[in-house]
């Protein structure tokens, strides 16, 4: 039996996440981990190294925070509400100070996280002939091709200190199940040296087991599994609580002006001890209408052995009915 | 590549009268829509794309499919999605696939007819730039980036684009960052897997609609919209534009397509401005 990997989220960004490390914390909009973003600066960590295929809004949280000296990216907005101004600060700027950046397009971050979780020493990819990207990271690569004419673009392995995801549901060792848009999370995981991942439950054993292909991530890739609920706001958790939409609208309006941006910080973040007085903060009014209607799937069968003398007609008339329907 | 031209010009959507009235954004919405016909597998963000998509399958393409970039294929949904993410297309649709699937299998396998692009500046031979304006160190405006753009437009058959303004900074004669490079660039650089498909082959903007025949050629300008002039968007365009020798006047609006697009598909003009 595997040992329980429960601990609370502040012991396990305490034990795990270091100053200077490389942090993938991922999620296609869906399942952002914000909880343990947040954390993080709660603990004061600086001079990270910022992982995520679309930054949205955790990283200007987190770069406005002065945790991260790096970004490894894909995308510089947060999809249709905009744009992020504390990245932009940073570039545009140089205010505070420039951030170093490291960026490719959505397929290399994928294939990066691929390689790295598969320990492969490249990877190649179809992209960026006659792109600049190569141009402005030495990274992107080119090799010959080994097998046929001409050359081809590689990207490297990317391979986190660590990476945190947030999920629906695990149980206490850590076998994590995940569904609606699964984004690059299985590839990141596995990537990493220390994973934790952040739920909105722990369910029995029997929970996970009747279902084990939505086990995304076994127990052997996961140090610590921590339950926050409502652990991804403002992203969402399908099943259990929408995208608050109105948050990130109303996001780049306020990140705009710095001032106001470390003031939402103070209040709701370093000012709050845990993510119980972050939603206090947020507040039920904000909260509430982000309840939704349950829509149940249909339940698989996963079949056992027929037991010892039980009838197989069924089975020996499906087997010799020609097979090539 | 088929013709877009005849499909664009051409009446078979609906026998329906020109709509009374409409705006520039329904205009390009159903201009796109109707470059769809005989498309099969369209990967697109939200928004006008979307809309474009949803009307064509409404009205003259029962068969087209919609990708999202979140991995998401035949969704359906029960209220219009806000974002490529939105809850409301995972439940009831017919797929979710992982990144790696989505973007290694569906997209570089060579799976999507179409990619739906938009884009900060574009240059005669359709590369895009989504990335900066301004210098790479210290850009003016630093742009969204890549995305996946440039995977699309090296993967994709072809690549439409919508582009909301038309005029210098937008059509320059070169832009400041190649994000997502034409096949004529990627030809040029002689370096990497060459595209699988086209490039650009619609570019629809507030002035008209260019075309690529060619997949080593220039963009040309195959239609106005009603009331432009050739010459207006010559002179709008950073570069001297190739024109056709019979442009046509961009096809308006019937009044079934903008009753569908207001009272059926965005119905809270999330997208309709």
């Amino acid at each position: 039996m595997a040992r329980d990997k429960v601990l609370p989220l502040p012991e396990a960004i305490r034990t795990l996440v270091h100053d200077g490390d490389s942090i993938a914390l991922e999620g296609f909009s869906h399942l952002i981990p914000f909880a343990a973003g947040h954390e993080i600066i709660r603990q004061g960590r600086r001079g990270l190294t910022f992982c995520r295929m679309t930054p949205d809004l955790l990283s200007d949280m987190m770069i406005a925070a002065g945790c991260v000296d790096r970004l490894v990216c894909s995308f510089f907005a947060s999809g249709s509400a905009g744009a992020l101004h504390e990245i932009r600060r940073r570039i545009e700027h140089h205010d505070p100070a420039p951030l170093e950046v490291e960026e490719y397009s959505h397929h290399a971050m994928v294939l990066r996280y691929h390689a790295g979780a598969s320990r492969l020493p490249f990877i190649p990819i179809r992209s960026y002939a006659g792109s600049d990207l190569p141009a402005i990271n030495p990274d992107i690569r080119l090799v010959d091709d080994p097998y046929g004419e001409g050359s081809v673009y590689v990207v490297p392995p990317l391979n986190p200190d660590v990476t945190i995801v947030h999920a629906q549901r695990a149980d206490r060792r850590g076998n994590v199940q995940i569904w609606g848009i699964t984004g690059v999370q299985q590839e990141a995981v596995y990537a990493a040296d220390r994973v934790i991942v952040t739920v909105e439950e722990i369910v029995d054993d029997e929970v996970v087991r009747s279902d084990p292909n939505r086990t995304l991530i076994p127990a052997h890739a996961v140090d610590a599994v921590c339950v926050v609920p409502r652990g991804a706001h403002p992203s969402y958790v399908q099943g259990s609580y929408d995208r608050d939409n109105a948050f990130y609208r109303m996001w780049p309006a306020m990140a705009k002006d710095s001032a106001r941006l470390q003031e939402w910080l103070d209040t709701h973040v370093r000012g709050t001890a845990d993510h119980t007085e972050y939603l206090a903060a947020i507040g039920e009014e904000q909260l509430a209408p982000l309840t939704v209607a349950p829509r149940l799937s249909q339940p698989v069968d996963y079949g056992r052995r027929m037991p010892a003398g039980a009838t197989t007609t069924s089975a020996t008339a499906t087997a010799t009915d020609g097979g090539d329907r | 590549m088929t013709t877009t031209q005849d499909q664009a010009t051409g009446d078979q959507v609906t026998a329906d009268q020109t709509a009374q009235d409409y705006t520039q954004t329904e205009l390009i919405v159903c201009a796109a829509s109707k470059m769809l016909a005989g498309k099969t597998t369209v990967f697109a963000g939200i928004g006008l794309p979307t809309l474009a998509v949803d009307l064509a399958h409404r009205t003259l393409n029962r068969d087209i499919e919609l990708i999202y970039e979140s991995g998401v294929t035949g969704a359906h949904p029960e209220e219009m999605a806000e974002g490529i993410a939105d809850f409301v297309l995972v439940s009831g649709a017919e797929s979710v696939v992982s990144m790696q699937a989505l973007f290694g299998y569906v997209l570089q396998g060579g799976n999507v007819d179409v990619g739906f692009l938009g884009a900060a500046q574009i240059d005669r031979h359709g590369s895009l730039n989504t990335s900066l304006i301004g210098d790479w160190d210290r850009p003016t405006v630093r742009l969204p980036g890549s995305g996946g753009a440039s995977d699309i437009m090296s993967n994709a058959g072809e690549v439409f684009v919508i582009i909301r303004r038309h005029d210098h900074a937008s059509f320059p004669a070169q832009l400041d960052f190649v994000t997502s490079p034409s096949p004529v660039a990627a030809r040029e650089s002689g370096k990497g897997i060459q595209p699988q498909g086209h490039g650009v082959s619609v570019v629809i903007t507030p002035l008209g609609i260019l075309q690529r025949e060619d997949k080593y050629g220039e963009l040309v300008l195959t239609h106005t919209h009603p009331g432009v002039t050739v010459d207006q968007v010559r002179e709008a365009t950073g570069w001297d534009l190739a024109v056709a020798d019979d442009v046509a006047s961009t096809a308006e609006p019937t009044a079934e397509e903008v009753r569908l697009l207001r009272d059926e598909i965005d119905t809270v003009r999330l997208y309709l401005r």
